[in-house]
């Protein structure tokens, strides 16, 4: 398996969606090998994981630090983010009158030594079918579907369409769609995911199979005396990057509109993106910003308290591939509000649903949510219960599913 | 004739630590002591002992020699806590008898745009702190920031001060000159005394710069250049912070040198002599009154408030913060108001400036942050704080659960 990041060292829906399929498919009796870029520092986890940037071997880029690379290879990077990093770093070194290491000159050719060191991992591995998640790793897969003949499976979290807001960057497109028509099959995580894939890449309806993401459960429990905050004021939480795909700003102007109803309702903001400073400042310039608290990115059992904190998530995504970060909230006890624009509302019920763009609609919903009493603790109860069946065996059993299809087919074509 | 008068402005203020979303309710502790100590550490020692132990020597050495100084309370507050012989160096200067002191508020504050209640109380906790510590009565005002106007001229001289200092701002001041005194416009007989900008900013800020055409600066070719006002002007206002003095123009740049030069050379022009505040307005008449009907302060080329309140960051904070003055006020917990006006202190203000971020300028060198928007963050939070102390004692629920 090829992915980008694992918990603890992720930075978005990606890492932690990893996490939950594998831990299913360990629970089905797989064992998965998880290839990653880089492993900042070697962890406890329920697959072997192998770390790119330690693989030795006959490659050209043999003598390259992938340390080093891989710094500049972030999951969530767009490649104009990437230019800036990379003419940054040649600024640096040309002050430094020294030679720039070897990185390359952008994001794409990075995904192309990813693959190279695909090649040679696969070649010295044992295993039944590659499966690679998004972009990144499609070429990865790919080399290592041609080494060694195995059946590909791609998984697509999050298409370029989504993350762009429709502002794609054509190489990116073209690695999608390369990915798409390679592999012998493809994992989309929504039946929403599933009509880009078919509708803006032309793929066959028949090679996609749609595995709905499911939410891992911690049990943290923390003490509402805790949240003072709480005691005067009704919050509300956005979780997530603070980028266009995620509609911050969307949420900033219903939240003004929440305000003018009711300004006593305070909104935390919780995440970091290429979009938070300007989303600090429009707060301000919105004349919110008294009432809007930006904790940055937030790990671990503080995200949970976050959500025990919330009286209401919302996620005003414009295009969410699924979104797993609901069923978090729910599982917290916390009711959402959730974009029509994303997977997770084809298997959510208790919970509002409202277009991203409609901020009329979605601010009386927050404010009725927040003071209608019974309406509140219905859709917590509702969403408590709604949220136990998700399971991550169960999308490793369609996952398993699509394997045996795809060793199968393999055996056909190989006679 | 010309009298030079010199005042520099010590100030430290009270940084804030981080301060984050899971504080709020939990921490009522909102500034960073390591850090806040860690600078005063520093500055003391770079600065404010020797300069004083400068000033010491220059003071003894040449009777006609005077200085003035405007502490803010604060920065009393810090020292006599942490630093007291920094505190008794001060004292020391101050019982010479040629050193002058003024008033300004005490939590640097720029209260006097928001509030005029507020700004008179600090104001007179800050007189009231000069005769606690150095047994004086100011007679001159100074504002944070050197921020002034007409309307504040007016509520000075309502306040009893014979004169207030305000900046030599070219777009004030237009053909005159700042080398005269002047009457503020809507005061009966208040003295405005202007800073001479270019020959303060000469000392403050280039001093030390290679790049300009005049450096390396001597006090000899200082003294040139004040004589020759002579005929021309009556006073050359030298205002500066105290720290242009080894921290911000470090000693190896040789201002120490040059400042120990300084009185000798300008006393060689046999019409020049030292003055306070307080005696450059008893001794010269204004020549003209000067009409300040916007604000103006001694920040960056605008002179004008764009520093501290220049984009909607700085806005909001600052307008909420003093929206919440009368329910301060009327809970009358001492440490509560202390929080609150120490959140008022003009440089959390200047911390969230946007101008010119990119360029790494005199603002960067002030930041003590990495982000305006850092600066922002944890204010709001540390306001949200605040206001959950106000609920707490108006004891006020607004929510039903």
């Amino acid at each position: 398996m090829f992915g980008w990041e694992f918990p603890p060292y992720n930075s978005g829906g990606l890492g932690t969606a990893c996490h939950g399929l594998t831990k299913g498919l360990v629970n089905h009796d797989v064992e998965v090998v998880f290839v990653l870029p880089h492993l900042p520092n070697p962890i406890d986890a329920h697959v072997r994981l192998i770390d790119a940037s330690k693989v030795g071997g006959e490659i050209k880029s043999e003598k390259i630090d992938f340390r080093k690379i891989d710094s500049l290879l972030v999951p969530y990077m767009g490649s104009d983010q990437y230019s800036e990093e990379y003419s940054n770093l040649a600024k640096k070194y040309a002050h430094l009158k020294q030679a720039m290491p070897n990185y390359g000159n952008d994001l794409f050719e990075e995904s192309l030594r990813f693959a190279e060191k695909a090649e040679l991992i696969a070649l010295s591995e044992k295993f039944d079918v590659i499966h690679a998640h998004d972009w990144m790793t499609y070429k990865a897969g790919i080399r290592a579907k041609k080494a060694t003949g195995k059946p590909l499976v791609v998984h697509i979290h999050a298409t370029e369409f989504d993350r762009t807001g429709g502002n794609n960057n054509q190489y990116i497109y073209d690695t999608e769609k390369e990915g798409f028509e390679n592999a012998d099959y493809i994992c989309a995580v929504s039946q929403f995911t599933k009509d880009k894939v078919c509708h803006h890449y032309g793929i066959n309806p028949d090679k996609v199979f749609v595995v709905h993401n499911a939410v891992e459960f911690n049990d943290n429990k923390f003490d509402g005396g805790e949240f003072k905050l709480k005691k005067y004021h009704k919050i509300v939480l956005f979780l997530g990057r603070i980028t266009i795909q995620k509609g911050p700003d969307w949420f900033l102007y219903t939240a003004k509109k929440v305000y003018e109803k009711d300004p006593e309702v305070k909104f935390v903001f919780a995440g970091s993106g290429d979009m938070e400073l300007r989303m600090i400042e429009k707060a301000a310039e919105l004349g919110i910003a008294h009432n809007v608290i930006f904790p940055g990115f937030l790990r671990g059992k503080d995200i949970d308290r976050a959500y025990q904190m919330a009286d209401l998530y919302v996620m005003p995504s414009i295009s969410e591939p699924f979104g797993i970060t609901p069923l978090e909230s729910m599982r917290n006890g916390t009711p959402v509000l959730i974009s029509k624009q994303s997977g997770v509302s084809e298997v959510i019920d208790n919970c509002i649903k409202v277009d991203f763009w409609d901020t009329d609609k979605m601010a009386s919903q927050i404010v009725d949510v927040l003071h209608d009493i019974e309406f509140h603790r219905r859709l917590k109860e509702t969403g408590q219960l709604e949220v136990m069946k998700f399971s991550w065996d169960e999308p490793a059993a369609k996952c398993i599913d699509v394997y045996k299809k795809a060793i199968a087919k393999q055996r056909c074509a190989n006679g | 004739m010309v009298s030079v008068c010199f005042y520099f402005q010590v100030h430290q203020p009270l940084r804030l630590r981080k301060y984050g979303l899971f504080d709020i309710g939990k921490n009522t502790d909102y500034f960073d002591h390591g850090k806040n100590k860690e600078i005063l550490d520093k500055v003391s020692k770079k600065c404010y002992l020797p300069a004083n132990s400068l000033m010491k020597y220059l003071l003894d050495k040449y009777p006609e020699f005077k200085i003035s100084y405007s502490f803010s309370g604060i920065f009393l507050e810090q020292i006599e806590k942490s630093h007291p012989e920094v505190l008794k160096s001060f004292q020391d200067l101050v019982d010479t008898g040629k050193v002058e002191l003024l008033d300004e508020t005490y939590y640097h504050s720029l209260a006097f745009l928001y509030s005029k209640k507020e700004f008179k109380d600090q104001v007179k906790m800050h007189t009231k702190q000069m005769k606690d510590l150095f047994g004086y009565k100011p007679k001159v005002f100074r504002n944070t920031e050197l921020v002034y106007n007409n309307e504040l001229a007016n509520f000075i001289e309502g306040l009893g001060y014979k004169g207030i200092i305000a900046e030599g701002a070219d777009h004030v001041l237009g053909w005159r000159s700042p080398n005269f005194i002047y009457k503020a416009k809507t005061t009966k007989n208040l003295a405005l005394l202007l800073k001479n900008y270019k020959l303060s900013d000469d000392i403050a800020f280039r001093f030390s710069s290679r790049d300009w055409k005049e450096w390396p600066l001597t006090a000899e070719k200082f003294g040139h250049w004040v004589g020759a006002i002579n005929g021309n002007g009556q006073t050359v206002n030298l205002f500066m912070d105290y720290e242009t003095i080894g921290e911000h123009q470090w000693a190896c740049t040789g201002i120490f040198d040059f400042l120990r030069k300084m009185p000798e050379e300008i006393m060689k022009h046999p019409d020049n002599d030292f003055k306070t505040p307080s005696e450059l307005v008893k001794s010269y008449h204004p020549v003209a009154e000067l009409d300040v009907h916007n604000t103006i302060s001694w920040a960056d080329v605008e002179r004008d408030l764009s520093a501290w309140l220049g984009n909607n960051m700085q806005k909001i904070a600052i307008e909420k913060i003093y929206a919440m003055e009368s329910q301060v006020k009327k809970i009358k917990d001492e440490k509560l108001t202390n929080d609150w006006r120490k959140l008022q202190t003009s440089d959390h203000f200047y911390y969230m400036c946007t101008k010119w971020f990119n360029d790494g300028d005199v603002h960067k060198y002030f930041n003590p942050y990495d982000k305006p928007h850092d600066a922002f963050v944890s204010y709001i939070n540390a306001y949200n704080d605040l206001q959950l102390r106000i609920k707490e004692h108006t004891n006020a629920p607004v929510v039903m659960r």
